[in-house]
């Protein structure tokens, strides 16, 4: 009996041990300002994910606390106890097993309907007068081509508020997942093949995204950031982008040795910036992201260090050792030419 | 023939040792096959709290990037072939036989070579540790990933070679474990008398004999663009790196099943024993278990659903997924049903049932939610898939499998386990499965992918990766207490009699643990429920009325499979020498086996 009782409040303890940690995880998921969150999406494309994925959650919910309360209610109620009689030994119904197979089938028609409804809608098709950008997985960055506007760039996706884009992606080495959660769901980014993701956001704000898809040793460090700009600093920006950067002649004496240091060629030959580096006017390498306007971006690196002189100087220090397998190698650089290249690097804005 | 003598005389250590190398019996085989997999699964779960201490906050450097992609896919690989699945086994092994009276397999000495081949592969996988090469690909292994020029290492030829081992063992267990359920029953043991156990190790092995073909193409593909450069999966080639996603889900998808059904097979012979009620619905169980076996192959796709196969293809995917939920919820409402009315005595094997039931349910409706496709988008890759495949492996498969353990431990030592260290085991992995699991459904939604080594703090997620990482650490708190139950039930030694629990099946009517020929003589069955039945079973003799023959022991078996590993290090090796050396024992191996005489 002191037992029984024992374990009854253990059990009680227990409830309010889930009790909290499922409530705490609500709280926690609810409140708060979660850059990659799939629960509060800003574009079309998300919206319609959002509300398919909250019709099934309640529905999970609802057998969720069905089958649960039946099975403690079993438990307590059958549950042995000193003079319990036998039980009836009794072999089935058939009318029970007809009722929960079409219990289930008939919840799951619910679900069904709007899946496959919403799945006709997120196919990635866009209307015809939709921006299209062609998104390039990289092991391990992001490039963007604005074809339309001949721009190049890297990491962060500069979008117009309330215009429809396209996203037309392929990779360049392994399969990635682009993934901005607040824009709706990721699609897989591979070589030899062509994948669409099409939105329309509504939300002017910065939102964070990242490779869903294992992609090798710094899967972890490919970042983005999605930039939803209102459309006159869109406008803006493209045209910053579309600009020659910053001529030689109003560079100061280090950027000017940083300039130069980025234009020499060093051996091994993969030890010169503009062997893998592109910067309009000055250099063409196409592995590594097109730096041309490196200073207008929000971070380096694919998305995991700040754009600043002190991130860049760490960078350029140590790229192995932030960015594991990168194939940005460490060149062995002098503290002297770091600080200049670091210096012109900064004036391509 | 010299082995069989020394089994009988001589008690050394080296020839008990000998008499385990040799031995062809089920039983005996079983226990290797548990005590194995057993230590496979500590050491994935020794990976799991590395993992869960690297992600307890964010950007930790508790270990590198590299070696953090190698724990996680060994992590997966181990804990699907190399502990589920032989765990599994061990109880196909010991206790199939028994249900079924018979008094072994149909092939005892390919029973052995399964277990060895498993066990040699096991070892070739994890010695790549040593060399700083574990495999680092993924469990899933994606092309392009594993190729020569992104995967330049022994990594991956690693996994590659110790997964196609471990596909011959499975393979093999699989044949031989059909041929003794249809060919071996007792007189009387027709199909729909058949426990559960054992159908759902009939449906189990049907899946296996069809699934690991379709991964061992697969893997044959990739060994072969990478020692022999073809380009099954080189896209410059004209190859498609998609090619490897169908052929792995297509195998990767029924593999769910493989590792579920025992489960709810064990499941399926606890509930009863423990309600004291006769399983209700018996024939819809069988059917939905054929049913799930069957519709489990349709289905693969959906572990594909990011790749953009078009709205048609996401739609059917969608929906042959979300069928599969009915046969398993028909299960989930007949286990329901067997304990309606019952008399439930909550002993620790009836625990491990109970909380199977409560948590597969959750990892079956997050399942629901990844059916849909369009949902799907958001969820596949995320944290929250991790949270539903452990509430579906952890909180199904492996509270089953203890749930099992608990229940026919006594039937194999012929000691019972302590109850109370078996409630505490029970209720430290329960609340740890749930702290540890719970969490990761909302660190999914809130966008952190998974198979990253480290995360953002912006992403808001610290505190419940916290509360999984200390979840995780309770778990492994709970599977100490289950070693120390087992150390401490060895030396109380509790008597288990027959049939501590009071069951119906056949296994437990004869002693504990079974004498080398299981049955005296081989029962006449009358029944599905013979220990309950009111036609009583025709007695067994305590003492066989005659010599009984049964299959000697045999070295054979196990130097055919040092024959494979052999082999398999040549390739490893690109050692033409070493891999004609392991070909020439495996081929001298199989034929002294096949000429060797058969009975003692």
């Amino acid at each position: 009996m002191d037992i029984t009782l024992r374990h009854e409040r253990g059990r009680r303890r227990l409830g309010a041990l889930l009790g909290v940690m499922l409530a705490g995880s609500v709280v926690a998921a609810c409140g708060g300002d979660y850059p990659q969150s799939t629960l509060h999406p800003t574009a079309d494309f998300g919206y319609q994910v959002d509300s398919l994925f909250r019709t099934i959650f309640w529905w999970a919910v609802a057998v969720f606390v069905i089958v649960e309360t039946m099975l403690m209610y079993v438990i307590v109620k059958y549950r042995e106890r000193p003079g319990s009689p036998d039980p009836r030994r009794i072999h089935g119904s058939t009318l029970l097993e007809v009722a929960w197979t079409l219990a289930p089938a008939v919840v799951l028609v619910f679900i069904a309907v709007p899946t496959i409804r919403t799945i006709m809608n997120v196919t990635g098709d866009a209307p015809e007068d939709a921006l299209v950008i062609d998104v390039v997985g990289h092991q391990w960055w992001w490039e963007y081509r604005y074809q339309d506007f001949g721009v190049t760039t890297a990491t962060d996706l500069h979008v117009p508020q309330g215009q429809p884009v396209q996203l037309r992606m392929t990779s360049a080495d392994v399969i990635h997942s682009f993934w901005v959660p607040k824009i709706g769901g990721k699609r897989d980014v591979m070589p030899g093949r062509t994948t669409f993701i099409a939105f329309t956001p509504d939300s002017v704000g910065a939102y964070y995204g990242q490779c869903a898809e294992f992609c090798g040793e710094s899967h972890a460090h490919m970042r983005l950031r999605l930039m939803v700009d209102p459309p006159d600093d869109f406008d803006t920006w493209v045209r910053g982008q579309q600009a020659a950067p910053s001529e030689a002649v109003t560079l100061d004496a280090d950027a000017q040795r940083g300039r130069e240091a980025f234009a020499a060629v060093r051996t091994p030959g993969n030890h010169s910036c503009l062997a893998c580096h592109a910067v309009e006017g000055l250099a063409f390498g196409a592995l590594g992201p097109n730096l041309t306007h490196l200073a207008s971006r929000s971070s380096i690196a694919g998305g995991i260090l700040p754009m600043d002189a002190d991130a860049l100087t760490r960078w350029l220090r140590d790229p192995l050792t932030i960015k594991p397998g990168s194939l940005m190698p460490d060149i062995d650089l002098t503290e002297d030419e770091i600080s200049t290249l670091v210096a012109y690097l900064l004036t391509l804005r | 023939m010299a082995t069989a003598a020394l089994t009988v005389d001589a008690p050394g250590f080296g020839s008990r040792v000998w008499s385990w190398i040799t031995t062809t019996d089920h039983k005996r085989i079983g226990i290797l096959y548990g005590v194995t997999a057993f230590v496979f699964f500590l050491l994935g779960g020794l990976e799991a709290l590395v993992i869960r201490a690297q992600l307890a906050q964010s950007s930790a450097d508790l270990v590198s990037a590299d070696f953090y992609n190698q724990l996680f896919t060994m992590h997966g690989t181990t804990m699907v072939f190399l502990a589920i699945m032989p765990l599994s086994a061990a109880f196909f092994n010991y206790i199939v036989p028994l249900q079924i009276g018979a008094r072994d397999v149909a092939f005892p000495r390919l029973n052995a070579f399964s277990y060895w081949v498993f066990l040699l592969g096991g070892l070739l996988m994890n010695a790549s540790f040593f060399f700083g090469a574990a495999p680092n690909g993924g469990w899933f292994g994606y092309a392009n990933l594993t190729s020569t020029q992104y995967s330049p290492g022994l990594n991956i030829d690693f996994w590659v070679l110790g997964l196609q081992i471990l596909g011959v063992a499975s393979i093999a267990a699989g044949i031989n474990f059909l041929v003794t359920i249809i060919n071996l029953r007792a007189p009387g043991m027709r199909m729909m008398r058949l426990p559960v156990f054992t159908w759902m190790t009939l449906v189990t092995q049907f899946i296996v004999v069809t699934a690991f073909p379709v991964i061992t193409v697969a893997l044959v593909f990739l060994m072969f663009d990478r020692t022999f450069g073809t380009t099954f999966y080189s896209v410059a080639a004209g190859g498609d790196v998609l090619l490897w996603q169908h052929l792995f889900w297509l195998f990767g998808h029924p593999e769910v099943y493989i590792l579920i059904l025992p489960a709810m097979g064990m499941v399926s012979e606890v509930i009863p024993t423990f309600s004291r009620k006769p399983l209700f619905g018996y024939a819809v169980i069988v059917y939905s278990g054929l049913l799930i076996a069957i519709l489990g192959w349709g289905v693969w796709a959906h572990h594909m659903f990011a790749v953009g196969m078009g709205p048609v293809a996401d739609a059917v995917f969608s929906s042959t997924t979300m069928l599969i939920a009915i046969p398993t919820g028909v299960k989930i409402f007949n286990w329901l049903a067997t304990m309606w009315g019952g008399k439930l005595s909550l002993k620790t094997p009836m625990l491990f049932s109970l909380g199977f039931i409560a948590m597969f349910v959750v990892g079956g409706l997050s399942g629901v939610m990844h059916s849909s496709a369009a949902a799907d988008l958001q969820q596949t890759d995320s944290y929250f898939v991790v949270a539903h495949i452990h509430y579906v492996l952890y909180g199904g498969a492996i509270q089953g499998i203890f749930s099992g353990i608990y229940y026919w431990w006594p039937k194999m030592t012929g000691w019972m386990l302590n109850e109370r260290l078996g409630k505490t085991h029970f209720w430290l992995s329960f609340i740890g499965l749930n702290l540890a699991f719970f969490p990761m459904h909302f660190i999914g939604l809130l966008g952190m992918p998974r198979r990253i080594y480290t995360y953002d703090a912006v992403l808001g997620v610290d505190a419940m990766n916290f509360m999984s990482t200390v979840g995780a650490f309770i778990i492994g708190l709970s599977t100490i207490v289950f070693v120390v139950n087992v150390w401490y039930s060895r030396r109380e030694r509790i008597e288990a009699g027959m049939d501590p629990w009071g069951a119906a099946t056949l296994e437990w009517s004869i002693p504990s643990p079974p004498p080398n020929y299981n049955f005296t003589a081989i029962p006449e069955v009358v029944s599905r429920l013979p220990q309950w039945s009111d036609t009583e079973m025709k007695a067994i003799p305590t003492e066989p009325e005659g010599e009984i023959h049964m299959p000697g022991g045999s070295y054979w078996p196990a130097v055919s499979a040092v024959g494979i590993l052999v082999l398999a290090v040549g390739a490893l090796l690109e050692s033409l020498a070493f891999a004609l050396g392991g070909a020439v024992v495996l081929v001298v191996g199989i034929y002294a086996w096949a000429f060797e005489p058969f009975e003692m």
